[in-house]
């Protein structure tokens, strides 16, 4: 029943989704917190840039950037990411770049969201009570607005998940892409269907499960 | 600005705040040199490349006919979507077990995979089991795929949309003698309409810019495949690409300023009961959704 399996790693597909997945996931937490940092900054400047920056990435189809890194980037520019003679490595590279740069955009969101919902009076209180500066973003601010962010930034990390797929239009042999050539050479296509679904399902139902209850069960109850 | 991270500044802090704004300005001028030198380096701000887009033939014979089929595309996935999500989100909140289980099973499934998937097999479904002709496939493919996926996110909308209203209309209704189904037709789901259309508009963007999958992977010739003829005939793919990335962000600012105008002004508005679904309440934080853990959507 599932010979049409035969011949094709599909498991070497997914690892490579999975692959994508924590390496954008950590590039667009570093450069998203960053883009927080600047959106949330007193500095005018840095405020304006940050709002630039997700205001326009956000707008921008990701299949645009990630097809943009592959013509653009690396046939144009010769931005080869350190693996000029492997395809495969530098296509894996550049869909990660194109990944990083547009769902950092959304990491800056969820994160400047998660501050917003500390109430001001929190500050307020405890600059009453005489904290410092750095004291009341220790203790008081920063540990509300960590635990109220875990809900959106799961959302975005499942998200991320699923983009990886674009990833195939520049070729990176990920899930979608197996699925394309899988899907156009073998006959059961409801089955091959089903299975590449099932992955998908697999990878991102339990994270959404688990970070959901664990973002429910520490935000901040007001 | 007021924040809860930071006071007013003193005069130290302003010092420190403008010696701040300077560095920055300083890194963000280097870079930006940087880019245009890049640019510079490999021949990309020559005039023979930017000039075909003063021409009416690139806008005429490329990208406006590219524009037209990506709005073709997700006007009639959103019109489709719509109807098929209010079903899926009303069964779910039905009182039958029977109906709201498979309902929820239907609208977690499709917005657990991704939208490309539903694509690509949707459009193998055509190849062997339609007479679509190859010429229309592509966008059959396409909406097929943009509606089963939105259709369950908008399913999400319309539950919270309803859930957001004021319990006392639901007992308002049930006193004066309503029955379920007319509660629901016409008491709840008329004003939940009005306050999901913020919600809705936004995720027309994220529709707009799903359209442009199926020009790489299955030659819908919307906008980022006109791109690539263009491209190929005037041989300007990085004008060409941020051209493209343009009429994107100027097409999604408008439709995210018109949802953000609508919610301002539903929030303002005297009548109604003040219920409203901003884009970010089923986007970002579907945990504001009783019962729903969200699987992530609208990135």
């Amino acid at each position: 029943m599932f010979d049409f399996l035969e011949g094709y790693d599909v498991l070497a597909a997914f690892w490579l989704t999975i692959k994508l997945t924590v390496f954008s996931a950590v590039g667009s937490l570093v450069w998203g917190t960053m883009l927080a940092a600047m959106r949330v900054s007193p500095v005018p400047l840095m405020r304006g840039f940050g709002t630039a920056y997700v205001n326009i990435v956000r707008n921008i189809p990701l299949t645009v950037i990630i097809v943009f890194t592959s013509l653009g980037l690396a046939d144009i520019f010769g931005m080869t990411m350190g693996a000029s003679h492997d395809f495969n490595l530098q296509g894996f590279r550049l869909a990660v770049l194109g990944l990083v740069a547009y769902t950092a955009a959304f990491v800056c969101e969820s994160i400047r969201s998660g501050i917003n919902t500390v109430p001001l009076g929190q500050a307020e209180a405890a600059r009453a009570i005489g904290l410092s500066f750095s004291q009341t973003l220790r203790l008081v601010i920063l540990p509300q607005a960590f635990r109220s962010v875990i809900g959106p930034l799961t959302n975005v990390l499942i998200a991320l998940t699923k983009n990886t797929t674009v990833a195939a239009a520049i070729g990176v042999a990920e899930a979608a892409f197996l699925m394309k050539e899988m899907i156009e050479n073998e006959a059961q296509t409801l089955a091959i269907g089903a299975v590449f679904a099932l992955g998908f399902v697999v990878l991102t139902l339990p994270t959404g499960l688990l970070l959901g209850w664990l973002g429910k069960r520490l935000a901040v109850k007001r | 600005m007021s924040s809860v991270l930071y006071d007013a500044p003193g005069p130290r802090a302003k010092r420190r705040n403008v010696l701040l704004s300077i560095l920055f300005f300083v890194l963000l001028a280097l870079l930006l040199w940087w880019l245009w030198e890049k640019m510079d380096d490999k021949n990309q701000l020559e005039w023979a490349l930017w000039e075909p887009f003063t021409t009416s033939q690139a806008w005429t014979t490329y990208l406006l006919p590219g524009l037209a089929d990506t709005m073709k595309a997700a006007a009639l996935s959103m019109i489709i979507a719509l109807p098929l999500g209010a079903f899926l989100g009303i069964s779910r909140m039905s009182d039958h077990r029977w109906v709201r289980v498979p309902a929820g099973a239907v609208v977690e499934f499709f917005r657990a995979i991704p939208v490309l998937l539903l694509m690509l097999f949707a459009n193998e479904l055509y190849v062997r089991s339609s007479d679509i002709s190859s010429e229309d496939r592509p966008m059959y493919a396409v909406v097929t795929g943009l509606v089963l996926y939105n259709a369950s996110v908008l399913a999400e909308v319309v539950r919270a949309g309803i859930l957001a209203l004021p319990k006392g209309q639901t007992e308002a209704a049930f006193a004066i003698g309503l029955r379920k189904g007319q509660t629901m037709t016409s008491i709840l789901l008329p004003q939940a309409v009005t306050a999901m259309l913020p919600a809705i508009v936004s995720q027309l963007v994220v529709i707009v810019k799903d359209t442009a999958l199926g020009g790489v992977m299955l030659g819908f010739t919307e906008l980022l495949n006109a791109r690539s003829t263009l491209a190929a005939n005037y041989a300007n793919v990085v004008p060409s690409f941020i051209v493209v990335a343009l009429i994107f962000i100027v097409v999604n600012f408008i439709l995210t300023s018109f949802a953000s105008w609508l919610e301002g002004r539903l929030r303002r508005s005297k009548r109604g009961t003040g219920a409203v679904l901003a884009p970010d309440d089923v986007e970002d934080n579907p945990a504001a959704i009783p019962g729903s853990y969200g699987t992530g959507q609208a990135v």
